[in-house]
């Protein structure tokens, strides 16, 4: 389960709704057990795409990184990342799932429905990312506790 | 050098978000770091020994694929190595198995 304080949930769907028409995307910290993710802060990031940031989002290994290191000093870790699906169902995409390679780590998708000027956040959905490698990884429902 | 480990490669450090290993080099440190633990190696290289294409290592705050000398560039006992995994995805071509 991946479990998330109100306030992060509701910041994770707004900056769908603040990029729109364009994807969001952001890293999440918090820490994980046998069990859950819990969510502890969002960090939001730029999308390097913006060739394509309309249906496409790239995180800069730069911000992983520094993310990595707040994390290291609050003794989070990254318990996965979010994204905007504008105009488009809140599901992983063939892209989402080529491009996925943190295993263990969750992967919200927010749909924002709009006009292509104004957009509202609708449905919001986890992935966690299981296996061990690109031969056997596979996208799992995970249910979202809004704490 | 110390080489800092990302969450989804920790299961294959006994959850060792940092090993400190020696080596002049950066290969020289990845070297050691998947002789220490060698479940990292498939999950670095492709089976021809190269550096999996959505593998960033950073030395310090440097890509090192734009390094002048890439993987042979020279490292002291202080710097830092980080292995971080891409983050990327898209819209088109909606497969998933949910939803709401």
């Amino acid at each position: 389960m991946l479990i998330i304080p109100q306030p992060l949930y509701d910041q994770l769907r707004a900056h769908g709704e603040e990029t729109y028409p364009h994807e969001c995307c952001g890293i999440m910290l918090g820490k994980s057990d046998a069990e859950n993710l819990t969510v502890h802060q969002l960090l939001r990031a730029g999308n390097t795409r913006t060739d394509s940031a309309h249906n496409r989002y790239h995180i800069a290994p730069q911000e992983l990184i520094a993310a990595q290191r707040e994390g290291r000093k609050q003794g989070l870790d990254i318990v996965g990342f979010y994204h905007s699906h504008p105009d488009h169902p809140a599901q992983w995409s063939i892209t989402d799932f080529n491009e996925a390679h943190w295993f263990g780590c969750a992967y919200v998708i927010t749909s924002v429905d709009g006009d292509k000027i104004t957009g509202h956040a609708k449905i919001t959905n986890s992935f966690l990312l299981t296996g061990t490698g690109e031969d056997d990884k596979e996208f799992v429902v995970q249910l979202i506790e809004v704490t | 050098m110390q080489i800092h480990i990302p969450t989804p490669l920790r299961a294959y450090t006994d959850k060792k978000e940092t090993v400190s290993v020696e080596g002049a080099t950066v290969a020289e440190g990845l070297a050691a770091l998947t002789a220490a633990f060698p479940a990292m190696q498939p999950h670095l290289y492709t089976p021809e020994g190269k550096l999996r294409s959505f593998v960033n290592v950073y030395l310090n705050d440097d890509d090192v694929r734009y390094l002048p000398a890439k993987e042979d560039s020279p490292v002291s006992a202080t710097d830092e190595l980080t292995i971080i995994p891409s983050i990327a995805g898209g819209t088109p071509s909606i497969a998933g198995g949910c939803c709401r």
